[in-house]
């Protein structure tokens, strides 16, 4: 090309738009991100969604109460028992129905399961999109562990459908506390296979302290919840400060960070997974007897009126918004995502950072596009 | 100095933490007969698998030995059914003494449409369907996924 040396090199470059995804590997899901980039800066960012909008929402108008529910495990398919809890919880409300005891203990041992998969297999995606690939197989080796606890027990492995007004489905099987804790006990020893391999790793340390920075007022102001806003030092779990079925009665501690980095955020989830181990050792040796379900009437109906619920996900805050007109179908169904907030955050801590970078601040903010678009 | 110092120290720090880490693969590369939980599928599919009781798959209408099923038609599995997969077609019968009843005609299963969530299950009052734990489920022909669940000339259990 022909250059003569009075044009600055600045006029010389343009800006270029990388599209990445919605196939790409790092996003892990249809997630499509429009970059502006200047050489390895990025200039922005724009997260393009709806390549994976069901509208389960809108779906939930033309089916019952029971039959949404089982709608709710393909938002956040990580945190599906999570999210049916949620649903189940809202409708309680709405039909004032008491849940036995039974059943709450199986439904917090089951979140709690739902939890440590999920930032099992978070802790192995994150290590992969930095480029390790072991890490990946580990998690999933204790996943699968808890996955064939879910298979045994409800039935299905992702989109369990196991928690419904009024109770659970089916009673647990008799070994299922035996079978918990025997797995407990390895996935407290591979959790300092994890620590060991990648927490103390310098490269690894490197990719995420000090990038994807999220100050405490952004992370308020984009709405961010769960462990992405308490890394950068909010306090906001839902199972302390709005308990349910019987999290008051439990003794965990919240974990806030205030590093607001990647770091702190790898940090947080790590930590979560031993809370919840220490949550579900305090209720598996005594799951209360008795019922695991109410009797609740074939077709539901609610009450004409508005029914909220908020729980904590594995990403944080699901709200489930009811309203109901008196019908056998909910007149409108909302649900409040974490992920979809979560994801408000990407393009402010990114920006001006380098693209590198972008995988590592996405893979920290742990994104589920399903649950995004829903 | 001091920079190019903590510059070693890093590099040094480098090494080692992959070390720690090459430690646990090398671990695991000389322990192959630990911790193994591929299934080698479809090789296994006679031998080791293992799917438990419960696993959610196909839909089926038990039938005892004298060719009895225990569905009245009273449709509640198909109201449950959020895909619509289920089609009950029912018949109006006269019973010897004179009394009308509906009795299952044809139990029409689609099993292209089934998410396998149970609530179909959870809906019949009389137990009359289950899920098998069958998972092999794929057929060459669409219109084979369509199934008619209630074999031929069977009838309806009576209560003892
Ligand atoms: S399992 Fe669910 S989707 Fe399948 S037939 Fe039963 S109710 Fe319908
Ligand atoms: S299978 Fe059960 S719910 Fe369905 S029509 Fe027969 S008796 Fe009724």
């Amino acid at each position: 090309m022909e250059n003569n040396n009075n044009i600055p090199i600045d006029d010389l470059t343009e800006e270029f738009v990388v599209n990445i995804g919605p196939q790409h590997p790092s996003t892990h899901g249809v997630l499509r991100l429009q970059a502006t980039l200047d050489g390895e800066t990025i200039k922005d960012l724009l997260p393009v969604l709806g390549y994976i909008h069901r509208g389960i929402e809108k779906m939930t108008e033309s089916l019952g109460y029971k039959q949404s529910i089982y709608l709710t495990s393909r938002m956040d398919y990580l945190s599906a028992h999570i999210n049916n809890q949620a649903c189940s919880l809202a409708i309680e409300k709405g039909m004032q129905i008491e849940v036995p005891e039974r059943a709450k203990a199986i439904r917090i041992i089951m979140a709690e399961l739902q939890r440590l998969t999920s930032h099992e297999l978070w802790w192995g995606s994150c290590a992969m999109d930095l480029g390790a690939v072991t890490p990946f197989f580990l998690a999933f080796r204790d996943r699968e562990r808890i996955l064939d606890i879910f298979e045994g027990n409800t039935g299905n492995r992702l989109t369990m459908n196991y928690i419904t007004p009024g109770g659970v489905m089916f009673d647990v099987l008799p070994n299922f506390a035996s079978s918990i804790k025997e797995l407990l006990v390895k996935v407290k020893e591979h959790l300092k296979e994890y620590e060991e391999l990648i927490t103390g790793n310098v490269i690894f340390q490197h990719r995420l302290k000090g990038v994807g920075i999220l100050p405490r007022e952004l992370a308020i102001s984009m709405g961010c919840t769960g462990p992405v806003a308490r890394a950068s030092g909010i306090s906001c779990d839902v199972r302390k400060y709005h308990p349910y079925d019987g999290y008051d009665k439990l003794d965990f501690k919240e974990i806030v960070i205030d590093g607001c980095d990647s770091w702190a955020r790898y940090k947080v989830r790590m930590e979560e997974m031993k809370q919840s181990i220490h949550i579900i050792e305090q209720l598996i040796h005594n799951i209360p007897e008795g019922e695991f379900r109410a009797k609740v009437k074939g077709v539901i109906k609610l009450p004409v009126g508005e029914y909220y619920q908020r729980v904590e996900t594995a990403r944080g805050e699901l709200g489930v918004y009811i309203v109901s007109d008196g019908g056998n179908k909910p007149y409108r169904m909302k649900f409040r995502a974490a992920s979809f907030s979560n994801l408000g955050a990407l393009k402010p801590i990114t920006v001006g950072a380098k693209i590198g970078d972008l995988m590592a601040s996405m893979a920290t903010i742990d994104l589920v596009i399903p649950d995004i678009d829903r | 100095m001091k920079s190019l110092f903590q510059y070693l120290k890093e590099v040094f720090l480098g090494f080692y933490s992959l070390w720690t880490g090459l430690k646990l693969t090398l671990y695991y590369f000389t322990h192959p007969r630990k911790e193994i939980i591929t299934e080698q599928y479809p090789e296994n599919r006679t031998t080791t698998i293992n799917i438990p009781e419960r696993f959610a798959g196909e839909v089926i209408l038990p039938h005892d030995e004298n060719n009895k099923h225990k569905c009245t038609a009273c449709t509640l599995c198909e109201m449950a059914c959020p895909n619509g997969s289920i089609k009950i077609i029912s018949v109006q019968e006269e019973s010897e003494d004179g009394k009308k009843k509906r009795v299952l005609d044809k139990w029409i299963y689609n099993l292209g449409m089934c998410t396998f969530c149970g609530q179909c299950i959870d809906a019949c009052p009389q137990d009359a369907i289950i899920m098998k734990n069958s998972f092999e489920l794929s057929v060459y022909n669409r219109n084979d996924l369509v199934k008619t669940l209630n074999k031929p000339g069977s009838k309806l259990k009576e209560k003892e």
